[in-house]
């Protein structure tokens, strides 16, 4: 007998999950959404523009950071070039964003301001049909995927694995980075894209649109969560990590690792790039130094901080993290990236399941 | 002497380049109509110059139960890795049965045509349950599209119970595998090995850890597979191999040093010297 795939999905998490999950939604979908655009801006309730972007941009990374822990906690695969698929998400649909400015730009140009800058005459033709906003949406889901799918098609043929396998991912982002900071790239350079106007001709910053922004995140970010719960729940998660463990053994038994890495990378990549995309609006600017390295070591440190290998753990991670950094930036400039090493250290040492391990132990003392 | 297998190129068995192939429920399957399932011809390996397989010449009949001795370092495991694609052969010919090409297969192509595998350490996946580690290793269609939508079937959940019965852990099918005593490891590997249905079963040194009760019973389920099966078990344990009963082939510095009935062998004057009589 073959059990309904919506029954099966439901199975996929506990009722208590369930009714955590509802309660996001009640939350990041109306009442957030509600405080900012009906309660007046003098009220203690009104949810300011810097809250509502804030959130907005958190559930982005933790959009990142569970993508990142499909590959790292459950595939084994640790990647430090995660970051260049969120900037390619970025970049596609800045391309768009700089499309909709129109001429409202301070040459006047139908161009985007750098071409003009640089004398060109017209579009290069990788930016053809990038005023499309759905042509827009299809180049997110694709860039990303297809540069993953690529690099980790030769790689996972090739067997590379573990620190060797991080390596060449930094190699990778930090070529990208290179790559984009060059003006002939045609990416507006080191200074990359910024001064958007406008979405589907609506004012990007009024209220309404980061409202909507925000719930698109938020409802992302459930999706996600979703997604990759199914994928670890299902026979294919079992392998995934029991490649992880054991790969030879899994070859012997009949199955080629190549195929199961290479999905779950791709769709990690995928994530990223959405979330890069959403992200963009939100900050209002893409540059290169999305694909530092650092940046991408920043989110193998939220997956570390919250929990590899739980799901809800890299979303608390990403959470922390950042809520931390936009406070510590703030207070000590030049201090957080040694903090952040710090951090990583420190979590590695005591808490090597993460904030997540540390819960599940100190519940686990209350019952004993 | 057996004849020569005929060199037929099975179609897609182009090595690296047709991953694809692998977990195709429609498998070609093994030609067996010379009653022979696996020759082995003049194979040599050898890491860093040392030859840890010198000119191997083997023939396993179908339904056999062969038994491999020999001292440690004779290449009875690289032996073991060559007929599962891990390690290509220098030189030499490795077929399963008449038409398939080891030496041109990948591992997941080989272990689906039919070949399965315990390893020397027991290997199985410890942070899965017992249940999970016999489901995953149970035949069906292995490719990532499967794998995502499959769903237990009634059919596949009592064979699952069927062999946990057999190799005596169905108290322990929730148990993560990780826990389990060396034998009990070892037990369910010959479990994950026999849900993959092969028809060639590779056994590095099975029994090692087990008591004399669990290496017994061991020995009966070998037994009982032979016929149905091919086996080639590799064992130290002399009064094992005397209860398994078949041919006994006695490796010796990566090549063939004497091969007949294990009374044979140990009345042979080499043997004695290389091996039985340390
Ligand atoms: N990957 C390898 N690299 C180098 N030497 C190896 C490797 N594998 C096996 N050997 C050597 O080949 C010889 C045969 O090893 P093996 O097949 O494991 O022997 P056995 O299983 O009969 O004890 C040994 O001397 C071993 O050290
Ligand atoms: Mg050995």
């Amino acid at each position: 007998m073959r059990t309904p795939f919506t029954l099966r999905f439901l199975a996929a998490m506990p009722r208590s999950g369930w009714i955590a999950m509802g309660l996001f939604a009640a939350i990041t979908l109306v009442l957030m959404p509600a405080l900012h655009l009906f309660v007046p801006e003098s009220h203690p309730l009104h949810v300011s523009n810097y809250v509502i972007t804030l959130g907005g941009k958190i559930m982005c990374y933790a959009i990142v950071a569970v993508a990142m822990d499909l590959v790292w906690g459950y595939g084994g695969i640790l990647s430090l070039g995660h970051g260049v698929f969120f900037a390619l998400g970025g970049y596609a649909f800045g391309m768009y964003l700089m499309r909709e400015i129109g001429t409202d730009g301070s040459y006047q140009s139908h161009l985007p301001d750098f071409m003009v800058f640089l004398d060109w005459k017209e579009l290069p033709w990788y930016w053809a049909g990038s005023d499309s906003f759905l042509l827009t949406l299809l180049l997110v889901l694709a860039v990303p995927s297809l540069v993953a799918y690529v690099f980790g098609y030769f790689a996972f043929r090739s067997r590379i694995k573990g620190v060797y396998f991080a390596i060449i991912t930094q190699a990778l982002t930090f070529a990208a980075m290179l790559l984009f900071f060059r003006n002939e790239t045609g990416f507006g350079g080191n200074n990359g894209f910024t001064d958007f106007k406008r979405i589907l001709g609506y004012d990007i910053t009024s209220p309404e649109m980061r409202a909507t922004l925000f719930a698109l995140s938020a409802l992302v970010l459930m999706l996600t969560l979703l997604v990759g719960r199914y994928l670890v729940i299902s026979k294919f998660g079992r392998i995934l990590a029991a490649i992880r463990d054991a790969e030879s053994r899994v070859m012997f038994i009949g199955y080629n690792p190549l195929h199961y890495k290479l999905l779950i990378w791709t769709v990690s990549a995928m994530l990223c790039g959405i979330a890069g995309a959403l992200y963009v609006p939100q900050v209002g600017i893409i540059n290169p130094g999305e694909m530092s390295p650092a940046n991408s070591i920043e989110i193998a440190i939220w997956v570390a901080v919250g929990g590899r290998g739980t799901l809800i753990g890299p979303v608390i991670g990403a959470g922390l993290v950042n809520a931390f950094k936009s406070y510590f930036t703030v207070a000590f400039p030049e201090y957080w990236l040694f903090f952040l090493g710090a951090l990583f250290v420190g979590v590695t040492l005591w808490l090597p399941e993460g904030v997540v391990g540390l819960w599940k132990r100190i519940k686990a003392r209350g019952k004993a | 002497m057996n004849s020569k297998p005929v060199s037929v190129e099975a179609e897609n068995q182009g090595g690296e380049g047709s991953a694809q192939v692998v977990g195709h429920v429609l498998q070609p399957g093994v030609d067996i109509s010379h009653k022979v399932i696996l020759y082995l011809e003049d194979i040599s390996v050898s890491f860093d110059g040392f030859k840890a397989l010198n000119n191997l010449n083997m023939t396993i009949d179908a339904g056999e139960l062969r038994c491999i001795i020999g001292p440690n370092g004779a290449g009875k495991t690289t032996m073991m890795d060559v007929i599962t694609g891990k390690t290509r052969p220098d030189s030499g010919t490795c077929f399963f049965g008449q038409t398939l090409d080891l030496t041109r297969m990948t591992e997941p192509e080989i272990a689906h045509a039919g070949i399965g595998r315990k390893f020397q350490k027991p290997t199985i996946f410890e942070n899965h349950t017992v249940f999970e580690n016999l489901e995953l290793a149970m035949k069906t269609d292995k490719r990532v599209w499967a794998s995502l939508f499959a769903w237990l079937d009634r059919e596949g959940r009592d064979k699952i119970a069927d062999t946990l019965k057999l190799i005596r852990l169905d108290q322990e099918a929730d148990r993560q595998a990780g826990l389990l005593s060396h034998g009990q490891k070892q037990w369910l590997e010959i479990g994950m090995l026999l849900m993959q249905e092969p028809q060639l079963l590779l056994l590095d040194e099975p029994v090692a850890g087990m008591t004399d009760d669990e290496t017994e019973r061991t020995a009966e389920l070998f037994k009982s597979l032979a016929g149905k099966h091919s086996l080639v078990v590799v064992e130290h344990d002399m009064a094992f191999i005397e209860q398994l009963g078949g041919k006994v082939t006695v490796l010796h510095e990566g090549s063939v040093l004497a091969e007949g009935s294990l009374a044979k062998v140990q009345a042979d004057q080499r043997v004695i010297e290389v091996y039985l009589g340390r």
